[in-house]
């Protein structure tokens, strides 16, 4: 965050949203860059698409100040806005052609038939919609209907993109390609993409950097390796990617009671006596025979005994059970005679830096 | 065979079926056609045969009571139908798009005309415009009917419409407004073809109900405003004749005709475009 000094493509100060009751959006401050592929990910029901709509001028804010690049939004109808979306389930209008689709937005702003033309025809080249011009959405498959959307947003030239879940309704595979053309697009037209998901794996693998909701707060924004390795707080790590959390309580800078009273080394950044989880990746972690641990690592190190062993061509998995609670490690492939089986003694211990400690 | 599946019928089952199916047939359909056939019969008794001839139908043409009453129908109707689908439509929009105190008790109210009986109606309706006429100097002819026409119709209209706005999405409007049109170019451009087929279908509907409405037409109507189904109706009592038979054949098919443009409009996808 903070970079160089430029105005944002888009601010949030202290912006809550609520419907009734139900807060929706929780005190939000966020900037996003110019030109920036963000991602908004989160759980479903903790406010991303909210967040969006506000963006569009779709909703406005209950509370708090919303900008895009340096001009304060207030209660600015979506026509007026120098943003365009694209819709979860496209929204595409049924009753016209993919042309008249694409065309929308440029006839809404008086712009020439020739120039509305060209720039039409232009957009339908690039997503790759040569020849549809004439089908009704209805006569197109998911991944051509994804396309119009997005070329009817972007046809216009907006300033930021907002897009809603785009992806959701396409098939693993189509979903694939269509990250990558999207990325790919992003990069070529240098417009500000703010992506909606609740797929982490799409968020970390399109995104410079990444926005983590729960609940309507903003719990960490920062780059996929920043969120990945460093989570902020409990949640981010247990969502992001698969990780093992182990409670205890911080007893001084560098050492964490776990809930079986055994001493473990950790930063903690935490003041003593805060109840904490230690965070461990699966892959983070040796496994072997207690005899096996590093002395180095007497202190990074838990005993178990081995519950199960899942062969994944790559890697094995193996769950390992310690006092009370259940471990899940992920190790290379070796030879079956060299392998732990099931009932087993088996220790695990890891570098204290992949440890990441985290408050609730 | 092909289309044989497991949900068919079979046997005995399918055998009643069948028969079920051809006597409901029958029984609708043979007044029908003993109508049709006897409004070609050169015999003023309906049911004794005497030939073909086109007479009734040519009294029909030529009469000058009939062919007022059918151009007070035509007048009401159109007139009942217009205004009915503007309001119907618009209540329509209310009911699906805002939401304000007394929707319930109002989204209620609208479905009340399509559930009392004719005669009640007729009744209120008599009674409302008696009191009118002394208050305002209402005088009962083309104004009482249509009123009352468009008092029933504005219900049904809705009812169609909204079954439309039901099935739109609401997300389409906001995608409009997303791409830089108005409130009211999102509505012209969008909703408004989208619910298109909805509004004709209303509207055909409209113009059929008034064009056969006898009973409500009957409390309501002054003198010189006779419609064409009160007209046949005042005929029945006078003895029964071809030329009534005729006059129905003509009503028959006009109500098909409008019953069948109605449905196709409502099944159509909607909407010529900008
Ligand atoms: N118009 C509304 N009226 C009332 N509550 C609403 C409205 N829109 C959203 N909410 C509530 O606000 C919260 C956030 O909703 P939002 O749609 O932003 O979630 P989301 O993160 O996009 O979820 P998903 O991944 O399921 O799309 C939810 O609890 C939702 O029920
Ligand atoms: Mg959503």
């Amino acid at each position: 965050m903070g970079g160089p000094s430029v105005t944002a493509a888009v601010e949030l100060s202290g912006v809550t949203k609520r419907f009734g009751d139900v807060v929706a959006v929780d005190n939000i401050d966020l900037a996003i860059a110019d030109g920036e592929f963000f991602a908004m990910l989160g759980p479903s029901g903790c406010g991303k698409t909210t967040t969006l709509r506000m963006i569009a001028g779709l909703e406005f804010p209950t509370e708090g100040s919303l900008q895009i690049f340096g001009d304060e939004m207030g209660t600015l109808p979506p026509n007026r806005r120098p943003v365009n979306t694209v819709f979860q389930n496209y929204a595409l209008f049924p009753h016209m052609s993919v042309r008249e689709n694409v065309s929308f937005g440029l006839r809404m702003q008086g712009m020439s038939k020739s120039e509305t033309a060209s720039r039409t025809s232009t957009l339908i080249e690039l997503v790759q919609l040569g020849g549809m011009e004439k089908r009704k959405p209805d006569q197109l498959s998911g991944g051509q209907q994804q396309r119009v959307a997005l070329a009817r947003a972007l046809v216009n030239e907006p300033k930021v993109l907002l897009l809603d879940e785009p992806l959701g309704a396409l098939d693993l595979k189509l979903r694939q390609e269509m990250q990558d053309e999207l990325k790919t697009l992003q990069r070529e037209l240098g417009v500000s993409f703010v992506f909606v998901t609740h797929d982490q794996e799409e968020a970390l693998t399109m995104s410079d950097r990444i926005a983590v909701m729960h609940e309507g707060r903003l719990l960490q924004v920062g780059s996929a390796e920043e969120i990945y390795e460093r989570p902020s707080n409990r949640f981010v790590a247990d969502f992001i990617g698969q990780t093992n959390l182990i409670d205890g309580t911080v007893a001084d800078r560098d050492t964490i009671v776990l809930a079986n009273g055994s001493k473990v080394a950790a930063t903690t950044g935490h003041v003593a006596g805060t109840s904490v989880a230690m965070s461990l990746r699966p892959e983070a972690m040796h496994i072997g025979r207690p005899e096996d641990i590093p002395a180095t690592h007497a202190t990074s190190s838990l005993t178990g005994t081995v519950t199960e062993v899942n062969y994944l061509g790559v890697a094995l998995v193996y769950r390992i059970a310690v006092d009370w609670i259940e471990l899940e490690v992920r190790a290379p492939t070796v030879s079956e005679v060299d392998r732990l089986k099931p009932g087993e003694t088996a220790s695990v211990w890891w570098a204290r830096e992949t440890a990441q400690v985290v408050a609730d | 065979m092909a289309g044989e599946n497991i949900t068919e019928p079979r046997g005995a089952t399918k055998w009643l079926l069948r028969a079920n199916a051809s006597f409901v047939y029958i029984f609708f359909y043979i007044p029908i056609l003993v109508l049709i056939v006897f409004s070609f019969s050169d015999n003023r008794n309906v049911g004794v045969w005497g030939g073909f001839t086109l007479d009734w139908y040519r009294d029909f043409a030529e009469s000058d009571n009939t062919r007022e009453a059918l151009w007070n129908s035509v007048q009401i109707g159109l007139v009942a139908t217009v205004i009915s689908v503007v309001l119907g439509t618009a209540s329509a929009l209310a009911l699906e798009r805002f939401k304000f105190r007394g929707r319930a008790v109002f989204d209620a109210l609208l479905y009340l005309p399509i559930i009392i009986p004719d005669v009640t109606m007729a009744v209120m309706m008599l009674l409302f415009f008696s009191e009118a006429a002394e208050l305002f100097g209402f005088s009962k002819g083309f104004a009482t009917i249509t009123l009352s026409h468009i008092a029933f119709s504005i219900s049904f209209v809705s009812v169609v419409v909204r079954a439309r706005l039901g099935g739109m999405n609401d997300r389409l409007e906001e995608a409009a407004m997303d791409l830089y049109a108005t409130r009211w170019q999102a509505f012209r451009y969008v909703t408004l073809p989208l619910i298109m087929p909805g509004i004709l279908g209303g509207g055909l509907l409209a113009l059929t109900l008034s064009l056969d409405d006898v009973v409500i037409t009957q409390f309501v109507t002054g003198p010189g405003w006779t419609t064409l189904p009160v007209y046949v109706f005042g005929l029945i009592r006078k003895g029964v004749t071809p030329l009534i038979n005729a006059v129905s054949v003509v009503m028959l098919v006009a109500s098909t005709i409008l019953v069948v443009l109605s449905l196709i409009a409502q099944r159509i996808r909607g909407g010529d475009t900008v």
